[in-house]
């Protein structure tokens, strides 16, 4: 587990980072072909679906690929402003020194439910409002690709849309 | 039971509509009036310009999508018919603002409630902006006009358990509830009315005016932006446009120029500023897109022992002004307390938390009831509500910067929904906000709520109300548009929609944008044909 002090630097360093307009680790930005997202991002939305989705979704992958298939479509859909704004933070969580400052995670893939649990936990309550924001981008992203889901509505208990004839 | 499909049916007799992600050329068109956006303002506008025979263009930034595409589904209604796919933020992203886009404009997409403007926020406008014919016996024909014409009447069928909830719990506590009447003809209560009504009940402009205008030969030009007014001395020579892909997102490099008489803007408050500040007109005082309010929103969910089913029926069919009309209007902000419909991505995206957390809410949805108090800004003397501004892409951002007075409303207007919510026999009361882990009780609720840091980020602040930024006023230090709308410095643009509003409207603000842009539309239509209007159908 990450201490609080290594958030507060970390958020801090981070708000200078994205403030700037990520141009730092722009050279290293994996392109993607238009509407999809580029692999590091994919795999972080693979690590974090199913640590927000938590109690929600099923264990195994087919529904985390479709979760992140999902937000794929959604960050299509936005604005083309926060398209690059998204673009800047997925970026940055894509960039090993950037992520492992921001986050305290080193490789997606070897991350456990605690460490992520942290640093989602951390930027939510984050004193600096860009990282708050990017919390609830991540947030709304996930969440809204799963209950956009009919296989989520189960869940919940949602019967779907009546038919209109 | 009757599916109503004016447009699609009309398209295929013949009605004039071009899809700009289509053809590959620039495109130059010409009318009497060009109306940019269909939503309440240009809808109506557009019905009584033609009804008085002259020729209209109707552009809309958005796509046609009607009765038949309507599906009900949130992953389809969000991206098709809202701005920035339901997601446009504020500058500092603490306030989620729901606009539509589409043909129709937030028409297509809102809940039906219809509220005349109330005669305490019309007595404001008379004494601080000498809008001195904004009284309500003035206005009462423009509102009984507009009434008849989108059927606006009482609901006739019983209210769902989510609006019944909150009228049970007020009653017990000595609050008092009203009905809300609703724009809609033979209503199968279904409960979509944000996802488009796939039965074309509501009386929107999707099903109204729109088809009447282009029954009577206007044409309606989806998918295209209005980029810029272009200006020859101090008339407006013509709006340049530009194409929209299909997805809605990116402007292709293909423009189109239209030439007018007379240039009606209806672009929505946020869009039509956003216009404004793009064609770089005379602007002495700087009012372009300052004073927008929002009626910023804050949510409270209750659990029940019994289901709710948030998602069924109509969404909105009671409100209290209880907490508007205890303080003086320009006091401490007042609230309007409503019920949201419950639909699952929306819900989802705007409860706090993750996780176990979370997916336990979740799993209550379907007992969940859940309330809204919109905060009635811009009267409180520091209410400025927020300014739009253009990114470097020329698209609009507006920054609402969340003060201390609205923060104490939303402290008050929490404490009230939950003490109502617990009356009404909640299990628990959660409120939106991230430190709020849920309260099982009124009195926790209340210490609880009391500790809850009011601030952006931290307190969810939502609107599905926009209004502002191109107010009238009797002088041009206050009033960026006259009191019939006219645009101040150029002389032939009219403004007709919700942003030539000078404070917020304390109530839900259709009926207000319909009103207001037919009476403007109507003298606009008798100074160009030297004849009276024609009232709407
Ligand atoms: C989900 C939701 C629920 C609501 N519920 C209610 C309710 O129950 N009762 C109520 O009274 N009010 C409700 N409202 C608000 C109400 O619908 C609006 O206040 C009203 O429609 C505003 O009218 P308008 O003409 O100002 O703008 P809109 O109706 O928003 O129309 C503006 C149109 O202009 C288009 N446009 C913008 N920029 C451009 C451009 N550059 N070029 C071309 N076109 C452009 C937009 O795409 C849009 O279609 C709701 C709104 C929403 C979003
Ligand atoms: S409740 Fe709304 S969506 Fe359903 S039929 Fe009535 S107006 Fe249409």
């Amino acid at each position: 587990m990450l201490s609080r002090r290594t958030f507060i630097k970390a958020g801090l360093l981070g708000g200078i980072a994205l403030g700037a307009g990520g141009v730092w680790y722009g050279a290293t930005r994996e392109s993607a072909p238009a509407g999809h997202l580029p692999g590091s991002t994919r795999a972080m939305f693979a690590a974090i679906t199913p640590v927000i989705l938590a109690g929600s979704l099923d264990e195994g992958n087919g529904p985390v690929e479709r979760v992140v298939d999902g937000v794929e479509r959604a960050v299509a859909g936005l604005s083309a402003a926060a398209q690059s704004e998204l673009g800047e933070l997925f970026g940055l969580l894509g960039f090993y020194p950037a992520r492992l400052l921001l986050t305290g995670i080193g490789d997606w893939r070897l991350a456990t439910r605690a460490e992520i649990e942290a640093f989602l936990d951390g930027w939510r309550l984050h004193r600096i409002a860009l990282m708050q924001g990017a919390y609830a981008a991540l947030h709304d992203l996930v969440l809204g690709a799963w209950y956009a889901q009919p296989e989520s509505w189960e869940t919940i208990g949602y019967p779907g849309p009546p038919e209109v004839k | 039971m009757t599916i109503r499909d004016p447009m699609g049916d009309g398209i295929a007799a013949g009605w004039k509509v071009l899809d700009a992600s289509l053809p590959d050329a620039p495109r130059a068109l010409e009318a009497d009036v060009v109306i940019v956006g269909s939503g309440a303002g240009g809808g109506i506008a557009a019905e009584i310009l033609t009804a008085a025979g002259l020729e209209v263009i109707l552009v809309e930034e958005g796509p046609l999508k009607s009765t038949r595409d309507f599906r009900m589904r949130e992953a389809e209604a969000y991206p098709h018919l809202y701005q920035e796919s339901a997601a446009r933020k504020t500058r500092d992203k603490a306030i989620n603002i729901l606009q539509g886009r589409c043909v129709g404009g937030s028409t297509t997409v809102n809940w039906a409630s219809s509220f005349r403007t109330p005669a305490s926020t019309l007595a404001f406008w008379r004494e601080r902006f000498g809008l001195a014919d904004y009284t309500p016996e003035a206005l009462q024909p423009w509102f009984e006009m507009v009434e008849r014409r989108l059927n606006i009447g009482p609901w006739q069928r019983a209210p769902n358990t989510n609006n019944t909830l909150m009228r049970t719990g007020a009653t017990t506590l000595g609050i008092p509830v009203g009905e809300i009447r609703r724009n809609v003809r033979d209503c199968w209560n279904l409960g979509y009315c944000g996802m488009g009504c796939p039965t074309g009940a509501k009386q929107s402009m999707l099903v109204t005016t729109i088809p009447s205008a282009l029954g009577r030969g206007a044409m309606l030009i989806h998918r295209l932006r209005a980029e810029r007014l272009v200006t020859a001395g101090t008339r407006i020579d013509a709006l340049e446009c530009v194409a929209m892909e299909a997805d809605g997102v990116h402007p292709r490099p293909i423009r189109w120029t239209l030439r007018a008489r007379h240039f009606v803007l209806a672009a929505g408050a946020i869009g039509t500023p956003a216009l404004l500040l793009r064609s770089k007109l005379p602007d002495p005082h700087g009012l372009t897109g300052a004073r927008t309010f929002l009626h910023p929103t804050v949510v409270a969910a209750g659990r029940f022992a019994k289901a709710v089913h948030g998602h069924a029926g109509a969404p909105q069919s009671l409100y209290s002004d209880h907490f508007l009309e205890q303080l003086p209007i320009d006091g401490p902000l007042g609230f309007k307390l409503e019920v949201p419909p419950l639909h699952p991505v929306l819900f989802s995206t705007t409860l706090q938390g993750f996780g176990d957390e979370h997916a336990a809410s979740m799993r209550e949805f379907t007992h969940t009831h859940a309330q809204l108090a919109l905060l009635r800004d811009g009267f409180h003397p520091q209410s400025h509500g927020g300014r739009v501004a253009l990114r470097a892409d020329g698209t609009p951002l507006l920054d609402y910067p969340l003060n201390e007075p609205i923060w104490e409303a939303a402290a008050r207007a929490l404490l009230a929904m939950a003490e109502i919510q617990f009356a009404a026999g909640a299990l628990s009361v959660q409120a939106v906000h991230e430190q709020c882990r849920g309260y099982t009780s009124w009195p926790q609720a209340k210490e609880g709520i009391a500790r809850l840091p009011m601030k952006p980020l931290l307190t969810r602040v939502v609107s599905a109300h926009v209004m502002g930024g191109a107010a009238m006023g009797a002088s041009e230090a206050t009033g960026l548009t006259a009191p019939d709308g006219t645009l101040r410095g150029v002389d032939n643009v009219s403004v007709f929609d919700g942003s030539v509003f000078p404070t917020s409207i304390g109530a839900n603000p259709q009926l207000s944008v319909y009103a207001v842009a037919a009476r403007n539309a109507s003298i606009l239509t008798s100074r160009m044909t030297g004849k009276p209007a024609p009232p709407l159908a």
